[in-house]
């Protein structure tokens, strides 16, 4: 097995107050053709962690620690060193594929775009290039001439999609891409991923809060909760023996399709008490 | 138990849509076909759909906030379109709404206790003693605190504005609430907290529901009978129960088949 992303110790915290942990000591490792989920409620660090690997994160914020990207270091390298990482070997899909879209440019020139500034494509091969790229994510390639608004929301996830493997990346990062969508076009985003995935050899970085999509979705799960991972395992381990306090207490918050389980909220209170005796007797 | 409180016989609603070269020709959308609901007394119906389907239509169509083209809303046996001024007006207060994203539901200027306590104001219920003591009551039933009434919005989390919004439409004591997609905003673990406070907010206070949710988890939660729509139609309608069991419509089955998790499950 290869592994592709190596992050360790990672701790972020704002510039201006150094002793707020907001993502603390995470480390994890990313392989070829698998796909891990992060699963956290909002504010967990989930997204966080995701950006700094993208080295997208906001100036008013540090990272200290590691991120290994294929043998080479990610942390501190200039932003020009990076934007040929970015989009290049490293992709990545957003939660509102609306925002994300710049709407006064056709969809084509978009995903077009990538493919000029890394592989310097141009004219017929450019085009081609695009429409067999349309083609592969299920949109008919006279649509690279529509501009973003004239494409339902599941139409626009795709393109994100296609612009993120454009360059056939090897790390494809998703941040909640499913989570404004109706449930029917999540299904088909989730089959199209997973089918890109397998058939690119990618590693796949998958944020949700939605342990129904994690249990479509991943092959490893990680739980994280007020920035620090609680639970590291494969999906079946994660999901059928959580071995956390929080893991069990955010799987008994997740409503069922066939309504047998009784919905219990997590009492905060007690999770905290409760790990800070773990930490006491450790 | 068996008896409606709300009906809703043949709406049709349609919205007209420019369209073609410069927006000069016209296309008529049938947001809601031919669409009848009964609402028993202390249950809740989900109305299920995806975007698009008439589901928010239907329950603007219910509280009269829409006008619609055709058809008619039985509340309690009273025709609502028939009323007008200060007859609707005191019918409303038995009919409200819990709305889906608890950022742009609530006036960013207004304090929370001015934001509860405004439909006391409008229907003159009480006098202003007794509404600052029903604001407070009904803060802390949802789960706040009393002083959070001098509070703005903002300084809220996603969960507890929703906990305000529901505040807001409860104090009046309606009989009808009608809720559109209130936990789609929300964390998985704020969700289940919301979903319990209205469970037992209906059994307290005996009221009826119409929910509105694409999630079909949810709604198997909360839900006694459903209605699945698509293009403005209902396709099936039927006990919760039943329809998870055996849905009879291929699209009902399509939506059951996209809930994520079940394959692996």
């Amino acid at each position: 097995m290869s592994e592709i992303l190596n992050i360790t110790n990672l701790t972020i915290t704002p510039k201006s107050a150094s002793n707020r942990l907001l993502v603390s000591n995470v480390s994890l490792t990313l392989s070829a053709g698998k796909t891990t989920c992060i699963v956290g409620e909002s504010g967990s660090g989930k997204s966080l962690t995701a950006l700094s690997v993208m080295g997208l994160l906001s100036p008013q914020l540090q990272a200290k620690g590691s991120v290994k990207f294929q043998d080479s270091e990610l942390t501190g390298l200039d932003n020009r060193t990076m934007q040929n990482i970015r989009g290049r070997k490293i992709g990545m899909i957003f939660q509102e594929p609306m925002t994300s879209l710049n709407p006064v440019l056709t969809v084509g020139y978009q995903i077009g775009e990538t493919l000029t500034a890394h592989f310097g494509l141009k004219g017929t091969a450019l085009k081609d290039k695009i429409a067999a790229l349309l083609t592969q994510v299920g949109i008919p390639a006279e649509r690279a001439n529509s501009y973003p608004d004239e494409l339902s929301g599941g139409q626009r996830q795709r393109v994100m999609i296609a612009m993120s493997i454009a360059c056939e990346p090897v790390l494809l990062i998703a941040d909640e891409p499913t989570t404004a969508l109706d449930v029917t076009v999540q299904a088909q985003i989730l089959q199209l991923l997973d089918q890109l995935k397998t058939r690119m050899n990618m590693a796949m970085l998958f944020i949700t809060h939605d342990f129904g999509v994690v249990a479509d979705i991943a092959d490893d799960v990680i739980v994280m909760f007020r920035g620090e991972i609680v639970e590291t395992g494969t999906k079946k381990d994660v999901l059928n023996k959580p071995k956390h306090p929080y893991t069990k207490a955010l799987l008994a918050c997740v409503p069922d399709a066939e309504g047998k389980k009784q919905l219990k909220p997590i009492d905060y209170a007690w999770l905290k008490n409760g790990l800070n005796e773990k930490k006491v007797a450790a | 138990m068996s008896d409606i409180i709300l009906q809703a016989n043949n709406l049709v609603k349609t919205y007209t849509q420019r369209s073609g070269r410069f927006g000069f020709g016209s296309t008529q959308i049938r947001a809601l076909d031919d669409v009848s609901v009964s609402l028993k007394t202390g249950s809740t119906l989900a109305v299920v759909g995806e975007s698009g389907s008439g589901k928010s239509t239907l329950a603007r169509c219910l509280l009269q906030l829409h006008p619609f083209d055709s058809g008619e809303v039985l509340f309690q046996g009273q025709d609502l379109a028939k009323l007008s001024g200060q007859a609707l007006r005191d019918i409303r207060k038995h009919l409200q709404m819990v709305f889906q994203d608890p950022f742009a539901s609530l006036n960013p200027r207004m304090r929370v206790g001015e934001i509860v306590g405004e439909g006391l104001l409008i229907h003159g219920l009480g006098t202003a003693s007794e509404q600052k003591e029903k604001v407070y009551q009904m803060l802390e039933r949802v789960g706040l605190e009393v002083a959070d009434a001098q509070k703005y919005p903002h300084q809220f989390s996603g969960g507890q504005r929703q906990r305000i919004g529901i505040a807001r439409a409860l104090v009046l004591e309606p009989k009808v609430v009608v809720c559109d997609e209130p936990v789609s905003a929300l964390d998985v673990s704020v969700q289940a907290q919301i979903l319990l406070l209205l469970k037992a907010l209906q059994q307290e206070m005996n009221l009826s529901y119409i929910f509105i949710s694409h999630d079909l988890r949810v709604v198997r939660h909360i839900a006694d009978e459903m209605v699945v729509m698509n293009q403005g139609k209902i396709v099936e309608h039927g006990k919760v129960v039943d329809i998870y069991n055996a849905p009879q419509q291929r699209y009902t089955q399509q939506l059951l088949n996209a809930i994520p998790g079940r394959k692996a499950a």
